[in-house]
This record gives structure tokens, sequence and C-alpha cells, in this order.
């Protein structure tokens, strides 16, 4: 079932990211056409089978709730990598209309 | 040429003193000066940093480890302090990492040398290495083709000894795809086995770091270097203390390796007529050297894997990339009004079109209403797939399969046909999704399709979990006995 071109605009929406008009269209075939083929999974009886997301099988894995302070050097390159800043703090457009 | 050495011969020489590091060290950057023009195998290179370090070491001349003084690649996925870090992407083309990887804390403790950070494609998304922002890598032994992806950069400077090792990472066959298409050893250790901690992230239940080298004893060296537990990665498994060289040229007789039906029937569609033969040869070969060969394993839900992959990796990529926003580091574009605006224009012009549609396809295959068709069923298909690997271990101790279905392609392929590039990954990602570990070696060369000039073809073994001796041990003897 192909990707309709208000889907691949709902998509976008939902995930942040631009696209072109012109990509409108191709996303919609180029992504239809991986839908298509990874539609096999509905062959797939499965019910009753208990879902893997992870293969190691740990599970709760703890640390203790101890502060361990970032060094200097880190410190001033994360504040370095602020694409906007005021002294160390970072800017942003405000969140709430 | 210092540069084409292995790690354990460059050890030697530097142990020795044939040699010094920063003859070494020189020797590889010589190489990536002459010749990267034309492979483009590196995003950057650390020419100054590289030989500053090569005389550290040779001033404080200990040479014990294995690792100390070797020029070394890192996939440009991996963070090194205070170096531009881009992940192959537009969104993180200034981007400084402010911390290691402790793959890299690990590799600066064992003394290695860091030559470059390796191109490859962008996030990692890619079997070609052809979507990087900072252009396309060539594979070295047919510039017109591709070394494979998503650590292209990787191996091909491995290849061509622009360095005597690399770290790459594998999510779908990504460090054994590139290594096979480019005639080197590459290994995706067990997942668990390696620290994730400073590897920027494509899909975190999938993602491991590993090693391509130019011999399997190398492979088992950078892994034996990189593996172990780390609070920083929660999902790292503890281990008991290990030497994967200590028994690694132990004889293979009565190894059980399986051949599983499903691999070579038509179902796996588009294996190479010619890649097929050196296959064969080379399940003979294993058999001369007293491995039995046992073809009656199957692998029921092969032809499934593909599919579980194509929504599982997406997912996961699509979350992991939200991070990319322009907010507290790289490419930002603020001229839009509102912050939605900023978000919008920062990702749409900072990704390319390859991550934009995995980012879509995980967004939709996570979206209300699709859930559970796409997702939670791969879930649980990833948990058949998974128990077809724990029955035919019951059988056999490993299992042979072809890497690649084909040699390098062409540059431009497949790039305009996401589905055909998608299928490159047909043999690989059954290992990622059960977490299993598997390595490529080379064993020959095909005639391509469209080409007359022959092309490495790529073995793959896969093993049991933490099963990495069995696996080194079969290739290393494949390797010297063939």
């Amino acid at each position: 079932m192909p990707l309709t071109k208000k889907e691949v605009e709902h998509i976008a929406a939902l995930a942040r990211v631009r696209v072109s008009e012109d990509e409108k269209e191709t996303f919609s075939k180029q992504l239809s056409s991986v839908l298509d083929y990874v539609n096999q999974l509905q062959k797939v009886a499965a019910e009753g089978v208990e879902e893997t997301a992870q293969v190691t099988g740990l599970e709760n894995e703890m640390r203790k709730d101890e502060i361990r302070i970032a060094s200097k050097e880190t410190r001033d390159r994360i504040v370095k990598n602020f694409p906007e800043k005021d002294d160390d703090l970072c800017k942003v457009k405000s969140v709430f209309e | 040429m210092l540069n084409e050495l292995t790690i354990i011969d460059a050890h030697e020489g530097l142990k020795k003193k044939e040699f010094s590091c920063e003859e070494l060290t020189k020797s590889c950057l010589e190489q990536i000066e002459k010749i990267d023009k034309n492979i483009n195998a590196f995003i950057t290179v650390l020419k100054d940093s590289a030989i500053e370090s090569a005389k550290k070491i040779d001033t404080e001349g200990n040479f014990d480890n294995y690792l100390a003084g070797i020029p070394l690649a890192i996939k440009d996925n991996m963070a090194i302090q205070g170096v531009r870090t881009t992940a192959g992407s537009k969104i993180l083309e200034n981007f400084i990492a402010p911390y290691d990887a402790t793959v890299v804390k690990k590799l600066k403790e064992a003394g290695a040398i860091f030559l470059g950070k390796a191109n490859m494609d962008e996030f990692a998304c890619g079997s070609s290495s052809e979507t990087s922002y900072f252009g396309p890598v060539k594979n070295p032994i047919d510039l017109k083709r591709v070394p494979g992806g998503s650590s292209g950069g990787s191996a091909a400077a491995v290849a061509i000894h622009e360095c005597i090792g690399a770290l790459g990472s594998d999510t779908g066959g990504s460090i054994r795809q590139p290594a096979s298409l480019c005639g080197i050893v590459g290994l995706k250790p067990t997942y668990g086995r390696v620290s994730r901690y400073g590897l920027l992230a494509m899909a975190s239940s999938l993602d491991q770091i590993g090693p391509l080298t130019k011999t399997v004893k190398d492979a088992a060296i950078l892994f034996q270097a990189i593996a172990g537990k780390d609070p920083l990665d929660s999902t790292t498994v503890e281990r008991p203390a290990e030497d994967f060289l200590s028994e690694i040229e132990k004889d293979i007789k009565g190894i059980r390796i399986g051949v599983p039906k499903e691999y070579f029937s038509t179902e796996m569609e588009g294996l190479d007529k010619e890649v097929r033969k050196r296959i064969e040869e080379a399940i003979k070969k294993l058999e001369k050297l007293g491995a039995e060969i046992d073809d009656t394993v199957s692998l029921p839900y092969s032809p499934y894997a593909l599919s579980v992959y194509y929504v599982l990796m997406p997912s996961e990529l699509s979350s992991n990339l939200e991070r990319y926003d322009g907010v507290k580091f790289g490419y930002s574009n603020r001229a839009g009004k509102t912050l939605l605006d900023n978000y919008m224009d920062t990702r749409g012009e900072g990704f390319g079109a390859e991550i934009r549609r995995r980012i879509m396809l995980g967004t939709y295959a996570l979206s209300a209403g699709y859930y559970d068709a796409y997702y939670k069923k791969a879930l649980k298909v990833r948990t058949l797939v998974l128990q077809d690997f724990l029955k035919a271990f019951e059988q056999v101790d490993c299992i042979v399969t072809p890497t690649s279905p084909t040699v390098a392609f062409k540059l431009g392929e497949k790039v305009s046909d996401p589905l055909s590039m998608y299928l490159s990954d047909i043999y690989t990602v059954s290992a990622n999704i059960a977490g299993i570990p598997a390595i490529s070696i080379p064993c020959g060369t095909a005639k391509p399709k469209d080409g007359k000039v022959e092309l490495p073809v790529g073995l793959q073994i896969m093993g049991k979990h933490f099963d990495e001796p069995t696996i080194l041990r079969v290739a290393r003897n494949f390797e010297i006995k063939s």
C-alpha cells in the first residue's frame, strides 16, 4: 500500500525533519517499496512469541546515585559546542508560545 | 614499506628497535598524503598529534603492549576528545567531541597512535560509504567501485596500507561487508563485548564496535584491547578473563561447521554465481582441514531477518537521532521564527536523504496504529531468528555463509534504489539481530558481472554468543593453511 503525500508530510512533521516538495514524491515511492518488503513480517505466525528488545538478558544494571564530575576540558568543550550562548548558558528559542 | 606491516610484525619490529614508532607513523601518513585524495578514506587526518604521540612513545620506549606505537584509523562515529567527530554528517561537520569513547580511552592507554577519523556512510546508514557528507570512499582495488559500508573508510584504509589496523562499527554488517569487499578481515563481536560509550549510536540493540585488520591474529589483538565490561555502558556483559590469541592456531579437526540451506537457496535472492563458487571452494578447504561440514543445518526464519532489521533499525535510529536538533551542539539553522521551524530546518538541511528516509521509516513503524504491526511484530520475529541460531548451535559449533551476495559494485549503482542497497545486507543482519559474533575473512576473488578485474570475496563465520575463540580459530586455520 503506497504512502500518500499527506502521510509523508505527517511523518516528516512527527520526525521534525523538513522534506522538500520533490522529495515528498521520491520518498513516498522509496518508502512504499521498503514498507512493501518489510510487510513480509505479516506472513510470520508469531502468536505467543515473546518480544526480544535486547539480546544480553541483562536486567536492572544499577549504579550508585553519585555524581561523577566531568573534567574541566570536557565541560569547556561542551560549552564551546553551544550554537548560541550567553556566558556559559546555552541559548534556545522559547519552548512555549 | 613500514606501513604495509601487520600489527604483529610492526609490534615485533618496534620491540626489537628495528624502526621507531615515529618512522612507522610517518610511513602511514606519507601513504595517506600520497593516495587518500583518490580514496577519500579519511575525513580528518591527525598528522601533528600522531607524530607528537609517536615521539612520546619512542621516548618512553615501552613496547610490551601489542598495540603500543601502532598507528590506527578510527571510524568517525567514535569520539576522540578534542577531535572533530562527524559521523559522516553535515549536522556534525564542526562538532568537537568533548570526551573519549571508552574504546578510544583503552587504545590510548595501550599506546596506540590515531592517524585520523575514517570516512563512513552518514550515521553508519549504508552499505557503500556513498552517503557521507564528505564524499564517497573508493575501493582501492577498483576506484570506480564502492568499498562497502558503512565502515568503508576503515576498510579501504587498511586494504591500501594507510594504517596498520582500524576500528569500525557494525549494526547490520558494516564491518564485515566492507571487509569482504576490500579483501581484509573484519570482526563483529558478540553484542555486549565492547562498550558503546562514545559511539554515536545508530541502533542501540544492534551496534557493536570491532576491528578491521590485515590478518586474523591482528583482529584478535585489537578485539582483545577494546573488549570488556564498562560501567559507562550498561549493555556490556561481565566476562571471565580470556586470551583470544592463546588457542587461535589450535587445529580445527572435528569442529562442526554448519552450512545453512536457506543461505544458498533461491529465497535469499541475489547470490552471485561466482561468489557462490568461492564460498563452496572455501567450505571444501575447511573440510580438508578436518572440520565436519553439516549442510542439514536449517535457519528457517533467515528470509525474514532483513525485514526484522529494516523495521527495528530505523525505529531505534529515529529515536537515537532525535538529539541532533541544533539546540546544544552541531549544525543549527536558527533563521526560522519558531523552535519548530528551527528543528525542521536544522534536521532537514543537516541530514542527508538516506538518513531522513530511515528516520521516517522508523517514525512510521513506531507511530500509533502501526506500532503493533511493524515494531512489535519485528521484535517477535527477532526472537524467532535468535531461536533459530540457538537451535542450530546445538548441532554445530559455527556457521559459514557468504558475507556479501556480490563483489564490490560500481559507485552510484544502488544509490537511487534504497531497497536494492538494503539487500546487500542479507547475510550479515542476522548476526546483529541475534547478537552473535561474526567474522569475515578473504576467501579469494571473483569476476563481477560488469567488469573484468577480479574482486575480493569474503567468507563469513558466525559463532555462538561469546564464542569468538572458535570463529577466530576457524578463520586463522583457513587463513594459514589454504
